[in-house]
């Protein structure tokens, strides 16, 4: 498939990269401009039909929003979630600066 | 010892008749393993120690007279997917890799408050995205039946671990045939519950409006067994069914009268003739002995899978957000908070779980939302509304699992599309949140196993399970 016929450029591969945080090789951004064409060009399908009768599912079964009783319970520790942080500092999440200066 | 390396059910009841210990039975099945796993990568954590000491102790109840659990000294596989306190849980992915959860699924506390002894942890597709087990960052799990083909998966782990009595009961995820798919191609039987039956708390989320956990059994007793004690109303998910349930195991060695059985009209084009004759022996099966069997329309159906790479991904994009370096998992270092974010979901995540992020940011981003993600949101519900009618007329659907039997490691891996196909029976259950099972029933020309798909309304899975057994029943009666 050339890249002229790719329904997904790859300039729109390196687009939608940067919003899902993933950098790409040159090789990626071309295998997925294919790909992506390929599986959206599938399911181009859709487009087609007329589905104004239909409103959008959000969930299979249909479900009224659940409500608790405002009561205090056992939660896990802190030191328990902490635990698993690559770096913490007291009992806090450690990360690189935020804002390079 | 073999008779009761078998069924889960008689296992249950000879631990508790006092005519085996548990400890005997985890310690074959452990030889089991120490034997099989290293080739068949089944299991990619285990504890042998940790799994002898509960044995002893519930055989020390017993022998005591003390109340054990409905499935006293009953080991059991588990989903790598699925959250355990007491093993690593990695979602087959490296992001993940020494990952210690500071809390057990809800399934988890269901199966070990009746006294269930978790063996280990079983192997999967990277965040349960695949149909072969091998997008595993863990390295494949083969078929035990073929060395050299895919077990199916996603669930491929705990098909293969069934399959190949390294455990009687293994628990999988099912969010387009995940479960169902994988069964099929080993030779086992597998369900996928209602959506919102089985507890989510603890499942790590693939695309949340369609996963639901569900049993991989060598019989379909044993799977309501399971499912009996898995299922229920579950305060920490949100979409848990707050509903008074049936006893599933009540719905076994039923009778077929009255029975009314669908084929799906536009099923048709894509069935091989072996896949064909293997339904049709099934439906004269069932209309020989008691039920009407009748040919449905579903007219939505055939764009099932279009919407669920499109529904999946956008969900899985979602919720793989959360892999960022920052709270668990894999951290690479950045020289900001975003370069660190960036590099770490680079290294961490393989190439398929790249690609449904992509697809998915892509599903969701300004100006596509409408037309992919919106589409197909709608899409799921004129399929839901052409499900509705058609069981106003029929109670069970059956259709193939699978569009053929396991096919070879590498087959499909170049071309996603191809590998999404075989999920084209398995994906309308997930979109409508409706209950499926996959019984083994005949073999391809190469002598893989073949499954038979039987699908039922929302809450209907006692009739799947009444009309799985009544298969297995037939099956075992008149099929060579």
């Amino acid at each position: 498939m050339s890249q002229k016929n790719n329904l997904i450029s790859k300039e729109q591969v390196l687009h939608v990269a940067k919003l899902a945080k993933l950098s790409l090789s040159d090789t990626e951004v071309e295998l997925f401009s294919e790909q992506l064409s390929h599986i959206l060009g599938y399911a181009n399908e859709l487009r087609d039909l007329d589905l104004s009768n239909y409103p959008p599912t959000s969930h299979p079964i249909e479900l009224e929003n659940i409500f608790r009783e405002d009561v205090v319970i056992e939660s896990i520790s802190n030191k328990k979630v902490i635990d698993n942080a690559p770096q913490s500092s007291n009992g806090q999440f450690l990360v690189p600066p935020i804002l390079n200066d | 010892m073999s008779e009761f390396l078998y069924n889960a059910v008689d296992i249950i009841e000879n631990i508790k008749n006092q005519k085996v210990t548990s400890k005997q039975i985890v310690s074959k099945y452990f030889d089991n393993i120490e034997n099989k796993n290293k080739e068949l990568n089944s299991f990619i954590a285990l504890n042998k120690d940790l799994a002898l000491s509960k044995a002893n102790e519930i055989d020390e109840r017993i022998q005591k007279g003390k109340p054990v659990g409905k499935l006293a000294g009953l080991p059991i596989g588990i989903k790598d997917n699925i959250c355990t306190e007491d093993f690593e849980t990695t979602c087959g992915s490296k992001i993940l890799k020494n990952w210690h959860p500071p809390y057990n699924a809800t399934v988890i506390k269901r199966l070990t408050n009746e006294d269930a002894i978790i063996v280990g942890k079983t192997n999967l597709d990277e965040f349960a995205m695949g149909s072969s087990t091998e997008h595993s960052a863990f390295g494949p799990t083969k078929n035990p039946l073929d060395l050299t083909k895919v077990p199916g998966g996603s669930s491929g782990g705990s098909a293969c671990a069934v399959k190949a009595d390294l455990v009687p009961i293994a628990l999988g995820s099912d969010t387009g045939g995940s479960i169902r798919q994988p069964a099929s191609f080993c030779g086992i039987v597998g369900m996928k519950p209602t959506y919102g039956l089985v507890s989510r708390f603890g499942l790590i989320a693939f695309a949340s409006s369609l996963d639901q956990i569900g049993p991989f059994a060598n019989t379909v007793k044993d799977c309501a067994t399971i499912l009996d004690v898995i299922a229920g109303y579950d305060p920490a998910d949100s979409t848990s069914l707050d509903i008074k349930r049936d006893n599933f195991s009540d719905f076994l060695d039923r009778d077929l009268k009255g029975m009314k059985i669908g084929l799906i009209k536009e099923f048709n084009e894509y069935l091989d003739p072996e896949v064909s004759q293997n339904l049709n022996l099934a439906a004269d099966l069932f209309a020989n002995n008691g039920a009407a069997v009748s040919e449905i329309s579903l007219p939505h159906i055939k764009y099932s899978l279009s919407t669920y790479y499109l529904i999946a991904p956008a969900e899985a994009s979602s919720n793989l957000a959360r892999f960022d370096g920052v709270r668990y998992g894999l951290r690479v270092a950045g020289k900001n908070v975003d370069e660190m974010m960036i590099n770490t979901r680079t290294q961490g995540f393989g190439p398929e779980v790249k690609r449904r992020i992509m697809l998915g940011t892509y599903a969701l981003s300004s100006g596509y939302y409408d037309a992919y993600y919106g589409t197909s949101q709608k899409l799921r519900t004129a399929l839901i509304s052409d499900f509705k009618k058609a069981y106003e007329n029929v109670d069970v659907i059956i259709t193939p699992t699978t569009p053929t039997g396991a096919f070879k490691f590498g087959a499909k891996l170049e071309d996603p599309l191809q590998m999404y196909l075989s999920d084209i029976f398995t994906i309308p259950s997930n979109l409508a949140g409706h209950p499926a099972i996959s019984i083994p029933f005949g073999k391809d020309d190469e002598n893989m196993p073949l499954g038979i798909q039987i699908l039922s309304n929302a809450l209907d899975d006692s009739k799947v399970i009444q009309v799985a057994s009544i298969l297995e029943k037939l099956r075992d009666e008149n099929v060579t």
